[in-house]
């Protein structure tokens, strides 16, 4: 037994393990990314482990290394292009025009409960309506094109957005508003200046919600009547059993998903750097 | 001594009466009935009363953020008809935008009239200096104490240097010591710009340590003025002014006329 084991054994510290005090430095600092890793590795592991094993028939489990061999030849083929270039404009367009029409109306039915009983009827009507139910009729009206599905993607999105602004507009502190008003401020520089900053957290959670359903949107609106995008390609995979593929069309739509989700988180972190961490 | 005409006062309200419409029962509510008073220019008025009778109601037509239905409000012999660039509001909480740095809560005054962007940026400084606050003028609120955020807010009042300094118990929300400091910053800084204030409190010591005249209204709702006391105490103020007999004297004075209201 050397000094420093027999050290060890009466203070409790170890000091041949020094380099593992760099290790759980590494570890604190990335504790999240870590964790968060590990658990989709271990799950990936335990999927391809299962189906190696032949507990499973791939042909309906599909595997981690099948998809990625069906991504791969999915991404580099033409129709990729064309199914990404066709979903990713209608989301755009949906989500653009449910973003750009969405938050001007929540902050108006907010700030003026006169055009908030107005329209609220037949806003709860449209909120309560099963929106998939809608398909059909958006066909008859916009066609089979991008427009019945840019309609779809639309109608999904909006309502958490409206409804998140309108939120947070009712909730501003009141004494925040007898501020510019007591400097004779305009109704368009009390918005700038307190009605928009205030309700940022709300509408980007109402904005992050609506995202989701606008995903959604996009695979409900390509299901029927479609013959482009990623939501037709799984529709069509899943029809003819080839299980990978779908895997593939879900992979490459949550993942955009969350591409987009971390950039308005990205905005969020932006808007509240005066906000006190509540944590740590 | 001759009748002074109505011109030489800064402040004018005669028989102001303010009403409240109740949401709840639909019914109106006189909260200040008959309210008359004047203020000189340069001249501090504290206004004390027993809670619920309307003093922040009446501060807050002064600024012109209520309307009034009786009588009139004059400021430099113009009637009061809305909020205006001649008076500015330190209000009870500090009510600064949580999103703006100190600085950027001092020029808002300033921003919304549209001020000269370099005027705007050299005023706020000057007076995030005078109430003491250099070397914080880039933290966000939430980094500042409470009697440090007070002073940001009478800093941001000043900034848009108002004819009129309207004070609503500003220091409510402090600590003892805190307001102690707090009493003693605002007389210095009023002595510096030579503001007209008024202030309202229901500390009286604190309205006869800070006041040229102390105004006691009575029990509300429907308020009126029930005394109007002169205070001679010397200027400059300090703790041994609390010492003062005659100090002494008019807090005791105040407070039995404010306990015969509440009978
Ligand atoms: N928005 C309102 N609607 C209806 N009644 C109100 C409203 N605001 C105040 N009141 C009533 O008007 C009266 C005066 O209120 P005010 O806030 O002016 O009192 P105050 O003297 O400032 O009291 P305090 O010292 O507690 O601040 C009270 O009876 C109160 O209930
Ligand atoms: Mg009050």
């Amino acid at each position: 037994m050397n000094t420093s084991q027999k050290a060890a054994e009466v203070t409790g510290i170890d000091l041949s393990s020094f380099p593992k005090r760099q290790w759980n430095r590494f570890y604190y600092s990335n504790e999240r990314f870590i964790l968060g890793a590990s658990g989709v590795v271990f799950l990936l592991a335990l999927w391809e482990l299962i189906v190696r094993v032949n507990l499973v028939d791939p042909l309906f489990t599909s595997s981690p290394a099948r998809i990625w061999t069906a991504g791969i030849q999915y991404v580099s083929s033409e129709g990729f292009v064309n199914d990404f270039i066709a979903s990713g404009s209608e989301l755009l367009a949906g989500f653009g025009l449910a973003l750009v029409i969405g938050i001007p109306l929540g902050i108006v039915m907010g700030w003026y409960p006169k055009f908030n009983y107005l329209v609220d009827p037949i806003f709860n009507f449209l909120y309560a309506s099963p929106r998939i139910a809608l398909v059909p009729l958006f066909i008859i009206w916009f066609g089979i094109g991008m427009g019945s599905k840019v309609a779809i993607i639309f109608l999904s999105s909006i309502f958490p957005i409206v409804f998140n602004t309108l939120m947070g507009v009712k909730t501003i502190d009141p004494v925040l508003l007898n501020v510019p008003r007591s400097y004779n401020a305009k109704d368009y520089q009390i918005f700038k200046t307190v009605v928009l900053p205030s309700s940022v957290p709300a509408i980007i959670s109402g904005v992050r919600l609506g995202l989701g359903h606008a995903l959604i949107g996009v695979v409900v609106g390509e299901m029927t009547a479609a013959t482009m995008g990623v939501g037709h390609m799984m529709f069509t995979a899943g029809q003819t059993f080839q299980t990978d593929l779908v895997f593939v069309g879900l992979i490459i739509i949550a993942g955009f998903g969350v591409i987009l989700t971390s950039l308005v988180q990205l905005l969020e972190r932006h808007f509240d750097k005066w906000r006190v961490d509540i944590h740590k | 001594m001759a009748m002074k005409m109505p011109t030489e006062y800064k402040l004018v309200a005669e028989h102001v009466g303010i009403e409240y419409r109740v949401k709840r029962t639909g019914e109106y509510l006189q909260a200040v009935r008959d309210v008359s008073l004047q203020i000189k220019p340069q001249e501090f008025v504290c206004i004390v009363g027993p809670s619920g009778c309307g003093k922040s109601t009446f501060l807050n037509a002064v600024a012109g953020l209520l309307p009034f239905n009786k009588g009139h409000l004059i400021l430099d012999g113009i009637k009061i008809s809305g909020p205006g660039k001649d008076r500015a509001v330190v209000f009870q909480s500090p009510a600064l935008l949580p999103w703006r740095t100190v600085v950027g809560n001092v020029k808002y005054g300033l921003e919304l009239r549209g001020t000269d962007a370099a005027v705007m940026e050299e005023k706020s400084m000057a007076m995030i200096k005078l109430v003491g606050l250099g070397g914080n003028e880039h933290k966000y609120p939430n980094e500042l104490s409470g009697g440090m955020q007070q002073r940001v807010n009478l800093a941001r009042a000043l900034a848009s240097d108002p004819e009129l300094l309207l004070l609503d118990e500003p220091f409510s929300a402090l600590d003892a010591q805190t307001r102690e400091v707090m009493q003693n910053e605002l007389l210095r800084i009023w002595q510096e710009t030579k503001k007209t204030a008024m202030f309202i409190t229901h500390q009286i010591d604190e309205a006869v340590f800070l006041a040229d005249r102390v105004i006691v209204l009575s029990k509300g709702p429907g308020s009126v003025v029930a005394a109007d006391l002169e205070i001679k105490l010397p200027r400059p103020r300090n703790e041994a002014t609390k010492a003062d007999p005659e100090f002494l004297a008019k807090v005791a004075e105040i407070r039995e006329l404010i306990l015969n209201e509440k009978k």
